[in-house]
């Protein structure tokens, strides 16, 4: 598929490169003790470190450090057992050391690549440059004061895992789906929540456009983008204006832009507009973090099952196809409610029960598969009743939607309700004995060699049975009764 | 009961063990001391009241223990640098910009202190930030030291940054003080004053809770009237702290117990490279004298080299300032401090930070802004960096084959104020003895051992390797009794009073 | 190497420390003069010598993730020169940011 934009002056091609910022899962801040939660009151989740009060020093949390070294090993990328903490210099009014804690030249991890699936089917490898850890800085407050801007402190020092990627996508549809790819593995390994809304993950999007075959062109960054579909239309913006400005015989300045949602469009920011000279120097409160070959051996030991291996697993043991694979993956918390349903069962009708009538309802009622009323095993069970020949495949569909409303086991809704298929001999020959007797005039046809008519006796005999009969004995019935 | 003010810690220790004076007293004579001490503007804050609550505790504790165990520093008053954060109590380290700081939180080495049993009396001046030999680059004005040229009143500075502590424990109104050493702050001025300063050994003591100035070569130490006072101080403050990363876990031995007085056999390097062209006659004698009483003591001198030492003041004028530019950023008007409001956040900081920074401060930073900025970081801040490196290997080099040196602490006595302040680097001259073990993370002490020829006291300075204090304290101890250092200044701040 | 009022200006605006006007040539000269005299350094030769940014030689401790510090909120902003303390929750003001 060719991503070229035809322009008044020939085809342009948009490179794209992606620092995302995830917030490592954790209880305390990267280098105090201080919570991490979502949604405290304001400054109350501060200590005097992240204040950034005098004489007050760093101390590092090992879940961080455990937490970059596993997204480093989902990210395929190389481990740095020996890294250093830089001090970012800059002054900011909800930055309170005047510094931001982050590595600079050397990084806890190094190259790796994301495998990225496409609307197509295709997929292609991004690659990424580094992961390495550091500080957030607090909230600025804008609007809650003419003349002031108000600093909440609660998510000063909170530890983020920067993933810078290459610049290696070329739309953004593949933005997207870098970001989705790198969502979802950060998911599977616990150690980012992904939760773009609550802020986190965001990313900051380096846009640039170019004649193929040329050099890079100059970027525009933009900031603290916290939604794909944001990034999505920032991207598609920016590639129109530059393209536009260089169209015209302009010249792209290399800046920092923000994304209003409002408008979708970009445009310049102000705090950022001075040129920045950092000063990095090695954090002298802290030492090179240094680590063994072990520590990394057993965290890799721990590691779950990623999106890429599972979709080989599910194509090549259970049978999916590759779209059924990618849907059922693409979440962590999806895949592991299909690995419920189908342990033990038939995967390709799991597949289509998860996708089909569960995926509706959970639409239908707006929840997300780790709030589904109902766990992958109730499913299961449901599936079994149908395999058994208890209920009909149709009588299922509304079971579920019923165990779906109670939260009730699917065999104690069929029981309840009492709707086991009638299997009993004697009870459907009486009722097939019925309808042949009152339609002659279709049994002579069906004598007469119109054996479509079998079909009209069978739904007949499923209609006055509520759909309980079991069909396949109903057929069975029906079709020595009309012999000749 | 003779002047309670003219006995040191080791000695208040023993006659508050016996009964025979209480802290409350003791305590009492050393507020009233530093009350008197005014003229000295030693002290930023006094704390009488809390001295005295402190005191009367102190006394409850001990009698409850009942000739039990009590806190190495039990009832006694100390003077504390006014860099080190106490609890409730204004901390300036010395500048506008912390106007009116009162930290909610108590630095680990003072809480160590008060849980030894210490007292408080104050906080003491010092040079703004740490930054300075002299003491005059306070906000609170210059320390007047306690020692004048005989028939001369015109004053002499304290040396620094820690010119207040070391005047404190000089004037005889503290019986000892915390103070830091970044580059020589605490050993120079106790050279300066007749009393002794220890820098121990990097990660020694705790940096949380004291204000910042280079990270990387800040150290926390005592100054006291005597090698014992030190020792026992030092005990109370060293150890490990988890809240600091670069705290050491090293075991801290008893350093009172090092003093044993007996150096035979201890092999003394003496550097040829510490032999200045123009140092005054009378630092290269006492530097021989010294020579003289350890060789007395059988110790054997051996003289070696420390060939990149002339390199050390130049990069310690790098890497300081460059640490002090990021540490000091976080004085910003926003969550503490002065605040001078401005048309925007820019200028509000601009304002705040030039209102509230004195000269010598604004020129570290931006010495240090420089240095580190695009373009110059290789050539200045990497360089001094690798130059660190050198002179760290010159003494390691040096130690393989001796097991101390022997230096003078500072290439001069106390100058008068004023005499320097135009000239930035004759001024950091002061330094040139104490810096290098700054850059390496050794310890070393500085033990008054004469006079000058002008009345003035005059410091040696023992260097010992990483993390053996013991071996500093032993000779330090052992040229303090040879040097036989009685001289005290003369009260004149008092008179009149 | 010297620096002249613009290196000043530039490097007192990247310190966030405003500098009058008049002082920007004394500052000029002073630097300088300390700077020149820094550059001594230059006579040592370091080709070979990686550089050394901590003497300390233990490796970095790691505190476990258990949050045992915050909820001081009072404490935090007890020393603020300007904020509001209202009942949405304490916060630090700052002259506003257009971002
Ligand atoms: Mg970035
Ligand atoms: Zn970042």
């Amino acid at each position: 598929m060719s991503n070229l934009i035809e322009g008044a002056t020939g085809q342009w091609e948009v490179v794209i490169g992606l620092e995302v910022h995830a917030q490592v899962t954790s209880q305390a801040k990267l280098f105090s003790g201080a919570a991490t939660a979502f949604g405290a009151e304001a400054n109350s989740q501060v200590s005097l470190v992240d204040a950034g009060m005098p004489g007050m020093l760093p101390v590092i949390n090992e879940v961080a450090i455990e937490q970059a070294v596993r997204s480093g090993l989902g990210l395929n990328a190389k481990i740095n057992t020996y890294s250093v903490f830089d001090r970012k210099n800059y002054f900011y009014a909800d930055l309170p050391q005047g510094y931001q804690i982050s590595q600079y030249l050397q990084p806890i991890v190094g190259e790796g690549v994301v495998t990225v699936n496409l609307e197509d089917g295709s997929s292609r490898d991004i690659g990424v440059e580094r992961l390495h850890l550091e500080q957030d800085a607090g909230k600025s407050i804008h609007d809650r004061h003419p003349t002031k801007t108000y600093i909440d402190l609660n998510r000063s020092g909170v530890a983020l895992m920067e993933i810078v990627s290459k610049p290696d996508m070329r739309s953004a549809e593949e933005a997207g789906a870098y970001v989705r790819k790198v969502r979802a593995i950060l998911r599977y390994l616990g150690t980012c929540d992904g939760n773009m809304e609550e802020g986190s993950m965001r990313a900051d999007v380096n846009v640039s456009v170019r004649h193929p075959g040329d050099d890079l062109g100059t970027r525009a960054e933009i900031k603290n983008v916290n939604s794909i579909r944001f990034m999505q239309q920032a991207i598609h913006y920016e590639t129109t204006r530059q393209i536009d400005i260089l169209e015209d015989g302009g010249t792209i300045a290399q800046e920092t832009r923000l994304f209003d949602a409002q408008t979708g469009t970009t445009r310049p920011m102000r705090s950022k507009e001075e040129a920045h000279d950092y000063r990095y120097f090695p954090d002298p409160d802290l030492l090179p973090l240094e680590f063994s070959d072990e520590f990394v051996e057993a965290i890799r030991a721990t590691l779950p099952e990623l999106p890429d291996d599972k979709k080989q697993r599910y194509m090549a043991d259970l049978g999916l196809s590759e779209h059924d694979a990618q849907v059922l993956l693409a979440e962590r918390d999806i895949a592991l409610f299909f690995e419920a349903v189908a342990t033990g069962r038939d995967a390709k009708v799991a597949a289509n029960w998860v996708q089909g009538d569960f995926f509706a309802l959970l639409g239908r009622a707006e929840l997300d598969v780790a709030d589904s009323p109902i766990s992958g095993d109730q499913l299961g069970g449901l599936i079994d009743l149908i395999t058994d020949g208890t209920i009909s495949g149709k009588i299922a569909k509304d079971v579920l939607e019923m165990m779906f409303e109670s939260g009730q086991d699917a065999g104690v809704i069929v029981e309840e309700k009492g709707l086991k298929q009638v299997s009993d001999t004697g009870a459907l020959e009486g009722e097939i004995d019925k309808v042949i007797a009152a339609n002659g005039d279709k049994v002579a046809e069906f004598q007469g060699g119109k054996v479509k008519v079998l079909g009209w006796f069978v739904g007949q005999i499923m209609q006055a049975t509520k759909g309980k009969a079991n069909p396949q004995m109903v057929n069975q019935l029906v079709r020595e009764k009309l012999k000749p | 009961m003779a002047d309670l003010t003219e006995i040191g810690i080791a000695e208040a220790r023993d006659l508050l063990a016996k009964g025979e004076i209480s802290s409350v007293d003791l305590t009492a004579a050393h507020s009233a001391a530093t009350a008197a001490a005014q003229p000295l503007n030693a002290m930023v804050t006094e704390t009488p009241e809390l001295a005295k609550e402190m005191a009367a505790a102190s006394d409850a504790r001990r009698s409850q223990a009942d000739g039990g165990e009590v806190g190495a520093l039990e009832g006694i008053p100390l003077a504390i640098k006014d860099l080190f954060c106490t609890n409730g109590i204004l901390t300036t380290a010395g500048s506008h910009i912390l106007d009116g700081f009162k930290p909610a939180y108590e630095s680990t080495i003072t809480d160590k202190l008060w849980n030894a049993g210490a007292v408080m009396l104050g906080k003491t001046n010092l040079d703004e930030f740490a930054m300075g030999s002299s003491n005059e680059t306070s906000y609170h004005g210059p320390v007047n030291n306690p020692w004048r040229v005989k028939g001369d009143d015109r004053n002499l500075v304290p040396g620094g940054s820690s010119g207040g502590s070391a005047a404190a424990v000089a004037g005889r109104f503290a019986m000892g003080a915390t103070a830091t050493d970044t580059g020589g702050s605490i050993r120079q001025p106790a050279a300066f004053t007749g009393t002794v300063g220890c820098k121990p050994t990097y990660g020694r003591c705790s940096r949380w809770g004291v204000v910042a100035f280079a990270s990387s070569l800040d150290q926390a130490g005592p100054i006291t009237r005597s090698v014992r006072d030190n020792a026992i101080m030092l005990g109370a403050m060293a150890g490990y702290d988890p809240k600091d990363s670069t705290s050491s876990q090293h075991d801290v031995p008893d350093f009172e117990a090092a003093l044993t007085g007996d150096v035979r056999g201890l092999k003394i390097g003496v550097p040829k490279e510490y032999v200045l062209d123009g140092m005054p006659g009378e630092i290269e004698a006492l530097w021989q004298q010294g020579i003289g009483w350890l060789k007395d003591a059988g110790a054997e001198i051996v003289d070696i080299s420390l060939p990149h030492t002339k390199y050390a003041l130049p990069a310690y004028y790098i890497i300081a300032p460059a640490e002090a530019s990021s540490n000091l950023a976080r004085y910003d008007g926003v969550r503490f401090g002065l605040r001078v409001e401005g048309k925007d956040l820019t200028e509000m900081y601009e304002n705040t930070r030039a209102a509230g920074f004195g000269a010598e401060v604004r020129r570290r930073v931006l010495i240090g802004t420089y240095v580190l900025s695009a373009g110059y970081y290789d050539a200045y801040y990497l360089k001094a960096q690798k130059v660190r490196r050198l002179i760290t290997q010159d003494f390691r080099d040096a130690y393989e084959t001796v097991d101390a040196i022997l230096t003078p602490s500072a290439p001069s006595a106390a100058f008068a104020i004023g005499e320097k302040s135009d000239d930035p680097i004759s001024m950091y001259l002061n330094d040139v003895f104490t810096v290098p073990a700054n850059l390496a993370g050794h310890p070393g002490i500085s033990v008054p051992a004469g006079l000058s020829k002008e009345g003035l006291p005059l410091g040696l300075q023992v260097l010992a390797p990483a993390f053996d204090e013991e071996t500093m304290y032993r000779i330090a101890g052992v040229l303090e009794a040879a040097a036989g250092f009685t001289a005290e200044p003369e009260k004149w701040w008092r008179s009149g009073s | 190497m010297s620096v002249d009022k613009a290196t000043v200006a530039r490097i007192a605006h990247l310190a966030r420390i405003g500098v009058g006007e008049d002082e920007l040539e004394p500052l000029a000269s002073e630097l300088s003069g300390i700077l020149n005299w820094i550059e001594q350094l230059n006579e040592v030769d370091t080709d070979a010598v990686p550089p050394m940014a901590s003497v300390h030689d233990e490796a970095l401790r790691w505190r476990a993730d258990v949050i045992n510090d915050g909820g001081k909120q009072a404490d935090v902003v007890a020393n603020a020169p300007d904020g509001d303390q209202n009942n949405d929750g304490a916060f630090f003001t700052v002259p506003k940011v257009i971002e």
